[in-house]
């Protein structure tokens, strides 16, 4: 059993899950885990490298990651702002990488050390160009750590970026947790084909094939250019549309096994559709309201924000009488839930945008 | 017996689908690709643990034509994403290129702390003094009064000294060389290579289609001869000041970033045991 911050043990996971290289910026409320990094990784002969910005940041771990090596940066809102576009350059060369972002209050600076669950739009749509993205949103520190080590894998398997979205309150947050030594990997096969023959982008069926990187004696070719399967830049139509619909369809066709949730006491009339550490305040208003007045309330806790899972919530929530959905934002996930239940059900959203943690109470007099 | 021949430039080009190239007739960038093949050859670089990055502009789309790994990262990007790849395998040697805009504007900031952190990376710049692939507008190398597409009354800002910007910032060798003295250039590159530590070889070259066009330069041969009457080697440099030197401009000695990490290494487990 240890003490540990969510911040901490987002580092820890990701060291359990194999990662030896960490290049970052400091920023408040995500610096603790470049901290962390900074110390062990060369007791581990990993990397631990503080580039010049966020920008810098990402290219290299993108670098690393093409080079072979399980890579992991973190920041926050501003910071994130400016990895986007090396966020869009790991969905288009497929190459790994997990972006812890610990967000804050914003737009621009913003409030440092305050929460905010800000982002959520921002690590959906943040890139330029049409692709779906991987984002996860503990809510614990225990969780911290094995969504880390989730997002390790997903990454790993998919080729892709995975986003993992802590706020404030969630990384600087301590608790007493038992984490495990050992943590299952997944570990992509190797090429059967020779250099001759093999392409980077060729596998069309689940998007988990064979995996090569620089100084393997493969002489491949990354880009950020829409490419070809062999990866070099093409302008023909019908090639732009596979790489489009293989970007697309690698996150699609894997939404039902990405989907992480929890739910309980669907039959009630009202539901709670929560994540983060907004959703501890919605446990706590769930524990008051059913105690208060013996009728129990609904929660589906949302592990994995994007891909959303719409046509789950459909089917979870189509009895509900209406739905709650707090966030320390304006309203962003909110949309998404009425997609996913509206015209159906009322949707109805409790905001809190002013620095300050979403209370139980405030949840508690939106369910009236 | 094929290996005991001499390896000629064609066994480091990508020859099967990616030529003919994308560059303009009479472009210096496919001089400076030729003298970078050739400095491979003789240094014997085995093409499976040589890795060429680069950003993106004309200068950036060289490492698809070459049989190596090749990386072609973001714009202005190309020393960060290269300094991931040597830091994740040391064992391979990183060659990193880019033109004027994309090294010196856009990525300034991560030419200035490569410098500084002294990975063992060789910078190669290709000169033109002008942005290409997006049409002609002025770059950090651009003169005073010169043309371009964004300054069509003049260039109203100063060029950067790239080389003095270099060295001032921790490089341990920089060199400068011209399309026109492909051999030297050759040799530059080699010299870079060579050395430990962070390397700049600035290359001078000529744009025909957009920079020289638009100043009335001529064509590149006239751009060439240019470069040959307004050169000066550095042993030959303090008779006339007027002329750009070109040779290896300054060299120093200073411990490599990842020898220096390795020592961090070792500080660190002898602290945790």
């Amino acid at each position: 059993m240890e003490l540990l911050s969510g911040n901490e043990a987002c580092a820890i996971g990701a060291i359990r899950a194999g990662v030896r290289f960490f290049a970052g910026y400091p920023i408040t409320p995500s610096t603790e885990i470049a901290e962390y990094m900074a110390r062990e990784l060369p007791k581990l002969g990993g990397i631990f490298i503080q580039m010049e910005d966020e920008i810098a940041s990402i290219c290299a771990m993108n670098g690393a990651t093409a080079a072979g090596m399980k890579a992991m940066t973190a920041t926050s809102g501003p910071g994130f702002s400016l990895m986007q576009e090396g966020i869009g350059y790991s969905c288009m060369t497929e190459v790994p990488c997990i972006i812890v972002n610990v967000m804050r209050g914003g737009p621009a600076t913003g409030l440092p050390t305050k929460p905010s669950q800000g982002d959520v739009m921002q690590a959906r749509w943040g890139t330029h160009g049409d692709h779906p993205i991987v984002a996860l949103a503990p809510w614990s520190v225990a969780e911290c750590f094995h969504l880390t080590v989730n997002a390790v894998n997903i990454s790993e398997r998919l080729r892709l970026p995975v986003i993992i979205l802590l706020d404030e309150i969630v990384g600087h947050m301590r608790e007493v947790v038992s984490l495990p030594e050992k943590v299952d990997l997944y570990r992509p096969p190797k090429p059967t084909k020779g250099p001759d023959e093999f392409l980077l982008y060729d596998d069309d069926t689940n998007y988990d094939g064979p995996v090569v990187s620089f100084g393997e004696g493969y002489r491949i070719h990354i880009s950020g250019l829409t490419h070809r399967k062999d990866g070099f830049p093409t302008n023909d139509p019908a090639t732009i549309a596979w790489k489009m619909e293989r970007l697309r369809r690698k996150i699609e066709d894997n939404r039902h096994w990405l989907w992480d949730l929890f739910y309980t006491d669907l039959g009630s009339e009202t539901i709670i559709v929560c994540y983060g550490s907004s959703a501890r305040s919605a446990a706590e208003a769930k524990k008051i309201y059913e105690k208060r007045t013996g009728k129990s309330i609904g929660m589906v806790r949302l592990r994995m924000i994007w891909p959303f899972p719409y046509e789950r919530l459909t089917s979870l929530l189509k009895s509900a009488k209406r739905i709650i959905v707090p966030e320390m934002n304006q309203g962003q996930l909110k949309s998404e839930v009425e997609r996913a239940v509206s015209p159906l059900v009322a949707v109805k959203s409790v905001n809190r945008v002013d620095g300050e943690m979403l209370t139980a109470e405030e949840i508690l007099d939106a369910i009236g | 017996m094929p290996s005991a021949e001499i390896p000629t430039i064609f066994e480091y080009l990508r020859l099967d689908n990616r030529f003919p190239h994308i560059l303009c007739p009479g472009c210096g960038i496919g001089t400076v690709m030729n003298a970078m093949v050739r400095a491979f050859i003789e240094l014997k670089l085995d093409k499976n643990k040589l890795c060429v990055v680069s950003g993106i502009g004309c200068s950036s789309r060289i490492p698809g034509y070459l049989d190596c790994d090749t990386y072609h990262t973001l714009h202005g990007r190309a020393l960060p994403a290269a300094t991931g790849v040597k830091l994740a395998r040391p064992e391979m040697e990183v060659v990193v290129l880019g033109g004027d805009g994309d090294i010196l504007a856009i990525g300034g900031n991560h030419f200035i702390h490569s410098c500084r952190r002294n990975l063992n990376l060789s910078l190669i710049i290709i000169n033109n003094f002008n942005y290409g692939m997006t049409g002609g507008q002025f770059s950090p190398t651009t003169p005073l009064d010169a043309i371009a597409t964004t300054s069509p009354y003049g260039n109203i800002e100063r060029g950067f000294n790239v080389t003095e910007i270099a060295k001032a910032a921790g490089a341990v060798l920089v060199a400068r060389s011209t399309t026109y003295h492909a051999v030297h250039l050759k040799n530059m590159i080699k010299r870079a290579i060579q050395k430990k530590g962070f390397t700049v070889v600035e290359v001078i070259s000529q744009c025909p289609t957009l920079y020289g066009r638009m100043n009335r330069l001529g064509d590149a041969v006239k751009m060439l001869e240019w470069m040959r009457d307004n050169t000066v080697s550095v042993a030959e440099a303090k008779n006339d000041e007027n002329k750009i030197t070109i040779g290896v401009l300054w060299e120093t000695e200073a411990e490599e970033y990842l020898a220096i990490y390795q020592r961090t290494i070792k500080r660190a487990q002898e602290k945790s045991k």
